[in-house]
């Protein structure tokens, strides 16, 4: 597990090293890379007529006699019926339909294509959003293997991962731009995002619909294994919370049990099962805290417990005031939630 | 050059009966439409400039990454006041506030159709437009987004009046649009002068007949929409609670069933700014007339049948998808056939660059771009990478500052000498106008770049990491300097109200009616009415066949014709300035405010605006003039 852990933060901090991925320009999944196909067509086109229009718009007011004095106008097409459209307006005209039609047949190929990635085998997800972190629930047919987790994405490389996605508040939008483009979680209704992460990796996502005050800090990670990795983690994932070894870690189950936590977060195996929070089980195994807020080291996660307004100034979670004592008891606890 | 209507001696007694009354009650009872659209243009001019303070400040907090200038709770107050000001008091009003000034001179009208409901609706746009910024003081501004979608905005996550007084805000300056509205279709459709048939019409009377339509059709929708929002606030109905049956996706579909026309209701009246410089400077008429005409049309067509394309990452099916696509690109073709007109124009023209003119050509090249990104948003796929980012924030301003702003101040320089009699200065003009479009580019081209490269919109910050830094920095730069220019432009105004060269009643040598009479116009603005003969009455010989005799001067007598020919059918008697206008609409201002606070107020409220309205509408006695006199000279 060690071992697994040791490559993951490396893995991890490799990545990180470089830029997190969240790039529409740099696709990394096969949906992405078919929307950046469709882009570069676009694009394309877009510039020549971009030139073509400008060019014949510079060449008319070149051409045009100019003068600094008011001249008399040219009111010969007044008297008479307007002249036929002038050829060149005409296949002007002609030319931009013709160009229309291309894009929207490409984007009705692109738009099937996408909706064209073979599900077999795929690996379900549940995600909710809420105000301002993102609950995962990784489903099962068998009720036993499903588990919980949050603000990241484990995902297998190059299989195909279904979303389900729902909301527990307000809209919110997922979008992880290197694998596929956005969806929106829309209360009431469960919407559906099929993508596919063809290399391990770590792709940064984050919110997209404007849900209150602290939508700039509703990102989110989207971690992708090599499958029989993914396999190791998800058993991980599986088992409840172990129980603590030391005194000290005893302790801060204690407070852990008798302060605010466990009114709103669930670690599993322990008497704590409230949903109001991202589920803690494993919490010491993700790499960021307060939904891609901050890095997840001992340090910051002592600084957020005390005072998580100080970071995220809308965050529900309330402050908790802890003697020095407490708190480290309960970081010794939180630690073992591996 | 022709002899002109404005060669007619003023005529004093006409003045008089058209003047508004002297004094501060005469001031509140001004109905006059130039006294009215001044007062309109300023106002909406100066949410334009609270609305550009707020950009700023945005521009601020978004130079450097991690920055801590701005909490969210301020910046979400700054962008939702942002949009919603220059969407709902600067955009729309602005060109309703110029038309209802050149509507009337151009169509060689004394007057516009009901003058009392034209200040009437003025007043409540104003008081609307203070108690959205007397809330955004008091610190009790909306903050969920000029869009406002439920459930954030609905009762239970947006507790406290921010979002009360949204609602409220919207439908009543909308009720000031709809209005306005009504006031220009009746006056372009039956006060024209004898002889401007329909075929006749200056293209810009033609945008704000159609913009008009549209506004018919659009602002109802969201009206409905921010009712229905308040009533979920308020009184506990549950349209968008899906907890109770209600949906939220419902209010996205009435918004933006408004809000993509309101796009274009923002983008149609410039296309008859355009073209009324660019005839000017190019000294010729726009090339393609009937095409000019029908592609304003069917680009409001095609406007309502678009709104979806706002909504992809919605659960929209995939085929209804696919419709909304094609719809969204082919409101490019009437669009590339304007464009390729005007290039008709220029080609064949013989070209004069002043101030107006760079405003109206640099058009081309920001609106060129503006329309393309929009082919991209078209596209499902494009969309729902570049959907609610910065992409998007590009190609909004890109089509509505490229598309709106620049030719609003082309047309303010165009017809300042008419409003005021005096020229705006050429060289402040020509550095207003390259400050402009150079800061304009600069801030908001790496826009779309940042938006490709991950940067969702309406975020107060973001990480170092991701690499967004530069850009935004760029863009900032880009907007101090824009700001700089349009500061210029303010200068320019008021220096030239002072002391800017006489203008003459014509000092573009310009071709339609409203250069006919003298700058600025007298009250009654035409002495004589002018018989029309031609598109461009003052450029053709026999453009103005004759004027218009046997209307009294000393009553508010205009004449009406018929829609389509402009045939004369009768003389009617216009009111006369009254105070009650101001009165009713304080009385109404005091309904939507108590409604803000409880629904009881609709009752009270209601009992307060009998009273005025009733005495605003109490007929008077008075002779009415039925039969046509044939003094009229065909």
């Amino acid at each position: 597990m060690r071992a697994l852990m040791s490559f993951l933060l490396l893995g991890a901090s490799k990545l990180a090293a470089a830029v997190p991925a969240q790039n529409a320009l740099e696709p990394l999944g096969v949906q992405a890379a078919g929307i950046h196909d469709l882009w570069r067509l676009t694009l394309l086109i877009c510039t020549l007529v971009f030139a073509a229009v400008l060019a014949a718009f510079l060449y008319a007011i070149w051409r045009a006699p100019h003068s600094k004095v008011q001249l008399a106008p040219d009111v010969s097409t007044l008297d008479q019926p307007e002249p036929k459209l002038g050829r060149p307006v005409v296949i002007g005209v002609a030319i931009s339909i013709v160009l229309l039609a291309v894009l929207i047949v490409a984007d009705f190929v692109t738009e099937r294509r996408l909706a064209r990635l073979p599900l077999k085998d795929a690996v379900r997800i549940e995600v909710t959003g809420h105000m301002w972190w993102w609950g995962a629930r990784y489903l099962d047919d068998e009720p036993s293997r499903m588990f919980d987790a949050a603000n990241e994405i484990h995902v297998p490389a190059g299989k195909p991962v279904i979303l389900k996605l729902n909301s527990a508040d307000v809209i919110h939008s997922f979008w992880a731009p290197s694998l596929h483009g956005k969806k929106d979680l829309i209360p009431g209704r469960t919407s559906l995002l099929h993508f596919r992460a063809d290399q391990p990796g770590v792709y940064r996502g984050q919110c997209a619909e404007f849900c209150g005050f602290e939508h700039a800090l509703m990102a989110f990670t989207v971690v992708a294994h090599p499958p029989a990795e993914y396999e190791a983690w998800a058993a991980r994932q599986r088992l409840p919370a172990p129980a603590p070894a030391t005194a000290l870690q005893k302790q801060g189950l204690e407070v852990f049990m008798r302060s605010t936590c466990a009114m709103c977060h669930t670690v599993a195996g322990t008497e704590a099962g409230a949903r109001l929070g991202p589920d803690l089980t494993h919490l010491a195994s993700r790499s960021m805290l307060a939904s891609g807020t901050l890095p997840n080291t001992p340090q910051y996660l002592a600084a957020w417990i005390l005072d998580p307004q100080k970071f995220k100034k809308g965050a529900n979670m309330p402050a908790t005031p802890l003697s020095a004592h407490e708190l480290e008891a309960l970081m010794a606890y939180l630690e073992t939630l591996k | 050059m022709n002899p002109s209507p404005a060669v007619e001696p003023r005529n004093a007694v006409l003045d008089r009966t058209w003047s508004d009354p002297p004094g501060l009650i005469g001031w509140l009872s001004a109905i006059n439409h130039k006294t009215i659209s001044v007062r309109f243009m300023l106002t909406t001019f100066g949410f334009f400039a609270a609305g550009g303070v707020l950009a700023l400040l945005i521009r601020l907090q978004l130079t450097v990454p991690d920055n801590k200038l701005i909490g969210p709770d301020f910046y979400n107050q700054l962008f939702t006041m942002h949009g919603t000001t220059m969407m709902f008091l600067f955009a729309v009003p602005v060109m309703q506030a110029v038309a209802t000034y050149l509507v009337p001179l151009m169509i060689g009208a004394r007057g516009i159709a009901f003058p009392r409901m034209n200040a009437f609706a003025y007043w409540i746009f104003l008081f609307g437009g203070l108690m959205l910024y007397a809330a955004f003081i008091l610190d009790i501004g909306p903050d969920a987004g000029w869009f406002a979608y439920p459930p954030l905005a609905g009762p239970e996550y947006s507790p406290g009046k921010r979002t009360d007084f949204w609602a409220q805000l919207i439908t009543y300056t909308e009720l000031s649009g709809l209005l306005e509205a009504v006031i220009l279709i009746t006056t372009i459709f039956k006060m024209r002068a004898p002889g401007m048939t329909l075929n006749r019409m200056p293209l810009f009377v033609w945008t704000m007949l159609v913009t008009s339509f549209m506004v018919m059709f659009a602002m109802p929708s969201v009206m409905l929409a921010s009712t229905a929002l308040i009533t979920d606030r308020l009184v506990g109905t549950h349209f968008y609670n899906p907890a109770e049956g209600g949906d939220v996706v419902l209010w996205q579909h009435l918004f933006w069933f408004f809000g993509h026309p309101e796009v274009y209701l923002i983008f149609i009246p410039p296309l008859g700014f355009m073209s009324s410089i660019i005839a000017t400077f190019a000294r010729r008429p726009i090339y393609g007339y009937p095409v000019m005409v029908l592609a304003i049309i069917a680009t409001a067509f095609l406007a309502f049948s678009l709104w979806v394309h706002h909504m992809f990452a919605t659960n929209v099916p995939e085929l209804g998808k696919s419709f909304f696509t094609a719809a969204s690109a082919m409101i490019a073709i009437p669009t590339a056939a304007q464009m390729f007109c005007w290039i008709a124009t220029l080609w064949a023209g013989r070209l004069n660059f002043r101030t107006p003119m760079l405003f109206a050509l640099s058009f081309f090249f920001i609106l060129l771009i503006g329309g393309l990104t929009g082919v991209m948003l078209a596209s499902v796929s494009l969309d729902l990478q570049v959907h609610d980012t910065f992409f998007v924030v590009a190609h909004l301003h890109y089509v509505l500052i490229g598309g709106a702003v620049f030719p609003l101040f082309g047309a303010f320089y165009y017809w300042f000498p008419k409003f005021t009699g005096r020229m705006m200065g050429e060289r402040l003009g020509k550095w207003n106008f390259w400050l402009m479009f150079v800061g304009f580019n600069v801030a908001f081209f790496p826009m779309h770049i940042a938006g490709l490269r991950g940067m969702p919109r309406r975020v107060y910050t973001y990480p170092a990491e991701m690499g967004w830094g530069l850009l935004n920095l760029i863009s900032t730069i880009g907007a101090a300097i824009l700001a700089v220019g349009i500061l210029l432009f303010v200068v320019n105004v008021l220096l030239s109200r002072k002391r800017g060269d006489m203008a003459g009643a014509d000092p573009w040598a310009a071709g339609t009616l409203e250069w006919a009479t003298s700058s600025p116009p007298s009250p009654g603005n035409f002495p004589r009415p002018p018989v029309v003969g031609s598109r461009f009455p003052l450029w053709s010989k026999d453009g103005v066949a004759g004027t218009v005799r046997g209307l009294a001067d000393d009553r508010r007598e205009v004449l009406v014709t018929s829609v389509n020919d402009a045939v004369p059918n009768h003389r009617a008697v216009m009111p006369e300035s009254s105070p009650w206008p101001f009165v009713s609409a304080v009385a109404v201002t005091v309904l939507f405010i108590g409604s803000i606070f409880t629904p009881w107020a609709i009752v009270w409220g209601a009992v307060l605006c009998t009273p005025p309205l009733v005495i605003w509408f109490w007929p008077k006695r008075g002779p009415t003039q039925k039969n046509i006199e044939r003094e009229v000279k065909p």
